[in-house]
């Protein structure tokens, strides 16, 4: 299998009036095609300025970022982002919201073709029947819902996630982790998803990937016995728990709560 | 590529009102109603303290002064209100690009605010004077710059504050897909901004009608219900000073409500529905 994504050696600090603030420091990352990696770390490590890499939003000081094959330096359509804010237009109604990116990708889709298809995402997020709604009008789960879906329309080859759920109430987050799974069956994209959230790392992803503290590095990765799909019931079992423990240890080594282990 | 709102080619009105429910509705009736009370209330202040009409007149010399200078106030009053208008419209486009300037870039903001802040605390009263000096005898130009100086201020503030509040996500959104800087403008930071917009616009109406009459009512051989206000002064005409307040209190009305609809149809989305 072919990396669709592929981060070599990512160095990047911003300019602060007190001097450079480096952020990473040789990170390394690579997804392969149709693969879903979340990546968790300390607060304030650099896990957004990782997506803003991704999608091309800017440029690393060293390093490279290619995608499919590409080296990334500006942003390219391809990229589906959806983040903690639902940023959704308030103006717009819910079925017009998702059709935004098709008003700025070059599209083969008619109006009749992107609408079907917007509806379609809708009904497979259980949005059926919201399409003229305002966002006003619509839960957080739901605007959530309607935001990955956007992400989505103009199916693209990466999805990135910031923090999608971070703002969501436990049993809405369960529900929208599902959602995804049903979404990477029906709608095939590769994922990163950037999370605080270890269980919702353990029950989406194919592999987890711990960043050190600021500046970040690759520090551990946790790859999954199981891909795709898998039942919520298994955030409940020996295996998960002892997965979470590892990644929990990992990421107090990344605040720097364990310097030597660290070291190891 | 532009944006058009969706209010616009929606119906709004709520099924099954018609003309006349509208017309009896809260909305109509109760605004109404406050007016009617003022003006009896008004009524009865005079009445009570018995003043002569030099010192207050009351709403029942009103009709008299309208009935005998009612050719003057369409006149004066078109005057006021064109001269007004234009100021506004004037100060819309002008506070829009002052706006779009200092609220895309940190420079321009950090550089212009001081400037505009400054410019705005000056009292126009003082102003006019040298305008009407400055361009003597432009009577229409003079009016309508200090109507224009009076009321871009709240427009450009609101505009610059609406765009350079506007959340990063919302331009990576459209970043991320390789949207221009003006696509980005005209789908989101336009449309965002509206609702403050519009929250200074209806400041600037008011503040508009201020300055045109500042003018109006300063400058000799001026036109417009300021003039006419002057010379119910220099008449003694206390009934026709009243009326051209309560004249003028009615345009502002008239151009305020104006404002709401445009705001209604552009940006409606912010009005959250009634619980």
């Amino acid at each position: 299998m072919t990396n669709l994504i592929e981060i070599k050696g990512v160095r990047h600090a911003y300019r602060t009036d007190s001097g450079p603030l480096p952020v990473l420091d040789g990170l390394d990352l690579s997804v392969p095609e149709g693969g879903f990696v979340a990546v968790v770390g300390p607060s304030g490590c650099g896990k957004s300025t990782l997506t803003r890499l991704i999608a091309g939003l800017m440029k690393p000081d060293q390093g490279e970022v290619w995608l499919h094959g590409a080296r990334v330096t500006s942003p390219r359509a391809t990229v589906g982002m959806a983040f903690q804010n639902p940023v959704l237009l308030e103006w717009r109604t819910i079925l017009k919201n998702v059709l935004l990116p098709l008003e700025i990708v070059p599209t083969k889709l008619s109006k009749a073709q992107a609408e079907d298809r917007a509806r379609h995402l809708l009904n497979l997020v259980g949005l059926s029947g919201f399409e003229d709604k305002r966002p006003s009008e619509l839960s957080g789960g739901m605007r959530q819902r309607a935001s990955l879906c956007r992400a989505l329309i103009h199916q693209p080859e990466v999805l990135i996630l910031d923090e999608p759920f971070g703002a969501l109430d436990a049993f809405t987050r369960e529900d929208l982790w599902q959602i995804m799974h049903a979404l990477k069956e029906k709608e095939p994209f590769t994922g990163v998803l950037i999370t605080h959230d270890l269980r919702e790392s353990i029950y989406l992803a194919d592999q987890v990937v711990v960043l050190s503290g600021r500046p970040a590095r690759t520090q551990f990765v946790l790859d999954m016995p199981t891909k795709g799909r898998r039942d919520i019931e298994m955030l409940y079992t020996p295996p998960a728990a002892e997965m979470l423990n590892t990644l929990r240890h990992q990421i107090a080594v990344a605040q720097g709560r364990d310097r030597r282990e660290a070291a190891e | 590529m532009a944006y058009v709102p969706e209010s616009l080619t929606a119906a709004r009105t709520p099924k099954g009102v018609g003309f006349i429910g509208a017309l009896t509705s809260r909305a109509v009736v109760a605004p109404i109603a406050a007016v009617v009370v003022f003006l009896i209330l008004w009524e009865l202040l005079v009445w009570a303290n018995d003043w002569p009409n030099y010192l207050m007149a009351s709403p029942s010399d009103l009709p008299a002064a309208y009935a005998r200078y009612w050719e003057l106030f369409l006149v004066m009053g078109w005057q006021t209100l064109w001269r007004t208008v234009v100021g506004l419209v004037l100060a819309v486009i002008v506070g829009i690009l002052v706006g779009m300037v200092m609220g895309f870039s940190r420079t321009m903001r950090d550089a212009l605010y001081p400037l505009l802040v400054g410019f705005n605390a000056i009292p126009k009263a003082t102003v006019v004077p040298i305008v009407a000096l400055m361009f003597v005898g432009q009577h229409d130009f003079n009016t309508i710059l200090i109507a224009f100086m009076i009321s871009f201020f709240p427009i450009a503030v609101s505009v610059s504050i609406g765009l350079s509040t506007l959340e990063p996500e919302y331009r990576d959104i459209l970043r991320s897909l390789g949207a221009s800087q003006t696509t980005i403008f005209w789908k989101i930071a336009l449309p965002k901004t509206l609702p403050e917009f519009f929250g200074a616009l209806k400041v600037a109406v008011t503040l508009a009608f201020i300055g045109t009459n500042l003018m109006e009512i300063v400058s000799p051989h001026g036109r417009g219900l300021g003039a006419l206000f002057d010379s119910g002064k220099t008449n003694s005409d206390y009934p026709l000073m009243f009326a051209v307040l309560i004249a003028l209190a009615f345009l502002g009305i008239v151009l305020y409500y104006v404002v709401v609809l445009l705001e209604r149809i552009f940006a409606g989305w912010a009005e959250r529905p009634a619980s």
